[in-house]
């Protein structure tokens, strides 16, 4: 047990992504709403989002404490409570999981920090390998695009300002995103990431990613849930 | 040529070069008097003149805090737990050790990754994995290892502060209670911390002898080293 590997769990696994402005996180809630209509329990996680780790995380950004190496494990902490309570459960009762950034989210950003990337890779060798994982390919310039059309200041630590490279912060983010998009790049082939092209219409990346995920979900796990679903809600006493 | 080395890939930005001061880590069970003789170590350290910084577990300004709450709850899976661990020892030893050793302090320990290691592994953390995440840390210039048997073990902590959630390894649900829970966990624990005496160098000293003993045995080694390993860079 404990490295977990391309897993053997009933359910599936599905993650997304790519540097902000990708749109990778509209694209992973149409998913979301298209899968639940179509009869299948989903279950979401977000990077970064564990209840238990997140105050010291979040601390730790604001009071500019953390170090490439801290930041890097208070990462894999938050990363590992999530798969050990929120991400093997529903696995192994056969749902799908969606997940908004994973591993790769990691050895893009923690490279680009300074950690070696083979270290990563064995820190993170207890993750379970997804079913897809798709990657949202987009300049750096067209995130920017977005990024300036929707959004507020940038963030210290997303901006890569903790490295030193520049003084203004707008060309520490560019320098910075433009070393994550490089590791990206590579790992695209190292770890079979399905890319997706972020500059094509939203229906259509849509439609892509559909039709990716279908391939992998087949029509006894659709019933088998299904019958489940209906268990659970006569269980509540209501009519389906 | 640097006198320190990390296990594995380190830590990024760290000029090992730069380190000067000593590592010294005592290593043991709970209740084999590792804080006491920290503290005696400490001040007789001090009082000849060398500048010490002591290094505890759980005690990082990044996470300590929230470790300790979260160990409270119980509710952390066995791989969370040891990356918490190693987010609050990185910590410390970015923030508190390797400051100290450029500094030329001597650096005192009160368990290092090998407790770490010692305890993920009891819990079913794959060794090698648990291995490989402490790749980050750096190499101390000595371990001693305050060895007591199991039996020993149990009589000073009946006569201490009695058997606590966590030391019996409770979460494991390894006996029917709590006496012999503490008793299956201890004794694999103490199997794990024998198994490293060669592969990572233990000193080991007899800690089921009186505090007096104990002490001359570590006061005389400690100098040894720091004789040894000081200001001589001759070959």
């Amino acid at each position: 047990m404990k490295i977990y590997g391309k897993h053997r769990f009933p359910g599936r696994l599905f993650i997304v992504e790519g540097i902000d402005g990708s749109g990778k996180s509209t694209q992973l809630s149409l998913l979301h709403k298209w899968l639940e209509s179509q009869g299948y329990v989903v279950f979401f996680s977000e990077w970064n989002s564990s209840p238990l780790v997140k105050t010291v995380t979040r601390r730790g950004k604001k009071k500019k404490m953390l170090t490439p190496m801290t930041f890097s494990l208070i990462h894999a902490t938050d990363f590992a409570d999530r798969t050990e309570h929120q991400i093997i459960p529903p696995l192994k009762a056969g749902a799908v999981v969606l997940a908004d950034r994973y591993i790769y989210t990691a050895f893009a950003r923690d490279v680009a920090r300074g950690v070696n990337p083979e270290w990563l890779r064995k820190l993170y060798a207890f993750a379970v390998k997804p079913t897809v994982g798709f990657y949202f390919r987009i300049s750096l310039d067209e995130a920017v695009r977005r990024l300036r059309a929707g959004r507020k200041a940038l963030k210290f630590y997303e901006a890569g300002m903790d490295l030193g490279l520049s003084d203004d912060i707008e060309e520490s983010f560019h320098i910075f995103q433009g070393r994550i998009i490089e590791q990206y790049e590579k790992m695209v082939e190292e770890f079979g990431l399905q890319v997706i092209d972020a500059t094509l219409s939203i229906e259509e990346q849509q439609a892509q990613m559909r039709q990716l995920v279908t391939q992998t979900l087949t029509d006894t796990k659709k019933t088998r849930i299904r019958r489940w679903l209906d268990l659970a809600s006569l269980a509540k006493g209501s009519q389906v | 040529m640097a006198r320190f080395s990390f296990f594995g890939e380190g830590l990024p930005g760290i000029d090992l070069g730069e380190l000067k001061g000593k590592l010294i880590v005592l290593e043991g069970m709970d209740g084999v008097g590792r804080s006491t003789h920290i503290e005696l170590l400490k001040q007789w350290l001090e009082t000849n003149g060398r500048a010490v910084l002591v290094s505890s577990m759980t005690r990082s300004t990044l996470a300590g805090k929230r470790l300790r709450q979260a160990k409270e709850g119980h509710t952390l899976g066995s791989i969370t737990m040891s990356l918490f661990y190693a987010t609050d020892f990185a910590d410390r030893l970015e923030n508190e050790m390797i400051p100290a050793l450029k500094a030329g302090f001597v650096v005192l320990v009160d368990r290092y990754v090998y407790t770490l290691m010692a305890r993920a592994i009891v819990r079913g953390v794959d060794s090698e994995w648990v291995q490989d995440v402490y790749r980050l840390a750096l190499k101390p210039d000595g371990v001693f290892y305050l060895r007591v048997g199991i039996d020993e073990l149990i009589t000073r902590v009946l006569q201490g502060t009695g058997f606590d959630y966590w030391e019996s390894g409770m979460d494991l649900h390894l006996g029917e209670d709590m006496y012999d829970s503490f008793v299956e966990y201890q004794s694999r624990l103490l199997a794990q911390f024998d198994r490293m005496v060669e592969s990572y160098g233990f000193d080991v000293i007899d800690a089921s002898r009186s505090i007096e003993d104990v002490f001359g045995d570590l006061k005389e080694r400690v100098l040894r080293m720091l004789d040894q390993r000081a200001p001589q860079t001759t070959s």
